[in-house]
């Protein structure tokens, strides 16, 4: 099992990498964050809807795209100059391969997401600083679900034809019970109710993440190997 | 080839049987008191709707089977029972909003029986769109399995998600913990309509089927 987590971290850390050396993804994906956060501004009357109403909304579907955009990307790398091949013809195994993977994609989302969560409490006004705490367990649960499933999927729909567009058809259905669990949590916790209020929620955003980790590590060898 | 001509003998028997549904549901079993004839639409539609379920339900376990064995049968039998249960499922959609509109005076709400048969309907159009933009047999067999599974587990997480929101949607009077709660005529009806519905469905999967085997014998690589 260390062997497991060392590999693991060897390709996560080739991932980020590549990331930070080229830096073209992960702006891309913080420019469109702030650009979807721009067109919710005007997607609502401000003079019929309050800012706070809405930041629920606002704040989970500008992450969900955000998500979207980013796990499309981690398969895709691999293709480049067949290196999927090479990765799978390395002494690793499988499932250290997704969960390489994983950690590479949590890192890129929660990146996209450190930058989006104080634009949002800007550009919207809402006092995100009181809740702190408590949302960044919200935002941290509710992406490792996301992240984990789409890590999955984006393996698959990356050799497919059509891998943009099918991913996010494959994979809304699958956000959707975090991501309803996610907006109501965080609902209450903009209403000023006490953490009490969302221990059941926060439970619920667990097990999803547990039961799909899970699902998705003894998955992810039948969608790779020949 | 056989297995074809089976199947749609039983598909036709199936719609055989489906017409003498309607003439039982419309001549021989009483008015609803407050619905009218808006609730004939009931042995249409909740019929559909548990085949649907239980189509997509055997999607998941085809994939379970097919990554365990490797057996070709079980991918076959993926694909046949998601196109028939996008067809069951778009009967369920459809039926349902004809009998919203006269009694809950809309088409659609947000409700959670509603929603999550919806999803139902998307996640298996999500399965054929996927089976649709792989090429390699091999591969489309295990991606296919690997989404049937992640479809089995999530439906059970939809439910508890949507079970925290208001329902509309009538409760369950048949099945249910106590006894059937309605009139032996309708209830006579309504249990003649499952059966002809699983009829239909075992009709048109195994058509479905031995359409999928004269493909691949046709052209193996496809």
């Amino acid at each position: 099992m260390p062997d497991v987590w060392r590999h693991a971290w060897r390709l996560a850390r080739k991932d980020l990498l590549i990331e930070f050396r080229s830096r073209t993804a992960i702006l891309s994906a913080v420019v469109f964050t702030v650009l979807v956060l721009m067109v919710f501004n005007f997607g609502r009357d401000p003079t019929a809807v309050a800012a706070i109403d809405l930041a629920p909304s606002i704040l989970w579907v500008t992450f969900t795209f955000a998500a979207m955009l980013a796990l499309n990307r981690a398969f895709q790398l691999e293709l480049e100059n067949q290196a999927l091949d090479g990765l799978l013809l390395a002494p690793v195994s499988r499932s250290s391969i997704y969960l390489g993977k994983l950690i590479a994609n949590l890192a890129f989302v929660a990146t996209v997401e450190a930058v989006g969560l104080p634009l949002f409490a800007v550009f919207f006004n809402v006092s995100i600083l009181p809740v702190l705490g408590p949302l960044i367990a919200v935002v941290a649960l509710a992406t490792i679900g996301f992240v984990a499933v789409g890590t999955l999927f984006s393996a698959m729909t990356a050799r497919t034809r059509f891998a943009e567009l099918l991913l996010p058809v494959l994979l809304l259905p699958f956000m959707m019970p975090p991501l309803i669990w996610a907006v109501l949590a965080t609902a209450a916790l903009f209403a000023g109710h006490p953490l009490s209020a969302v221990t059941g929620w926060l439970s619920f955003l667990a097990a999803f993440d547990i039961v799909f980790v899970t699902l998705a590590f003894a998955l992810f060898p039948a969608t790779v190997d020949e | 080839m056989r297995l074809l001509k089976t199947g749609r003998w039983i598909t036709i028997v199936g719609l055989a049987l489906l017409a003498a549904v309607y003439v039982r549901a419309l001549a021989f079993t009483p008015l609803e008191r407050f619905q009218g004839a808006a609730q004939k639409i009931y042995y249409i539609h909740v019929p559909s709707a548990v085949c649907a379920m239980l189509a997509m339900g055997l999607v998941g376990v085809a994939g379970i089977l097919y990554l365990l064995l490797k057996d070709p049968r079980f991918d076959r039998f993926g694909e046949a029972s998601a196109e028939v249960g996008v067809a069951f499922s778009l009967v369920m959609l459809t039926t349902g909003p004809l009998w919203a509109k006269p009694i809950w005076g809309t088409w659609w709400t947000w409700d959670a029986r509603l929603t999550l048969t919806l999803f139902l309907f998307l996640l298996f159009l999500g399965y054929l769109l996927l089976r649709g933009a792989v090429t390699e047999p091999g591969l489309r067999a295990r991606y296919s399995a690997v989404l049937g599974i992640c479809g089995l587990v999530l439906l059970p997480f939809i439910h508890l998600s949507v079970y925290l929101f208001r329902t509309l949607h009538p409760e369950p009077i048949v099945l249910k913990p106590s006894a059937p709660s309605l009139p032996s005529e309708m209830l006579v009806t309504l249990l003649f309509s499952f059966l002809v519905f699983t009829i239909l469905y075992v009709g048109l999967v195994t058509q479905r089927y031995a359409v999928s085997l004269l493909r691949e014998q046709a052209d193996p690589h496809a």
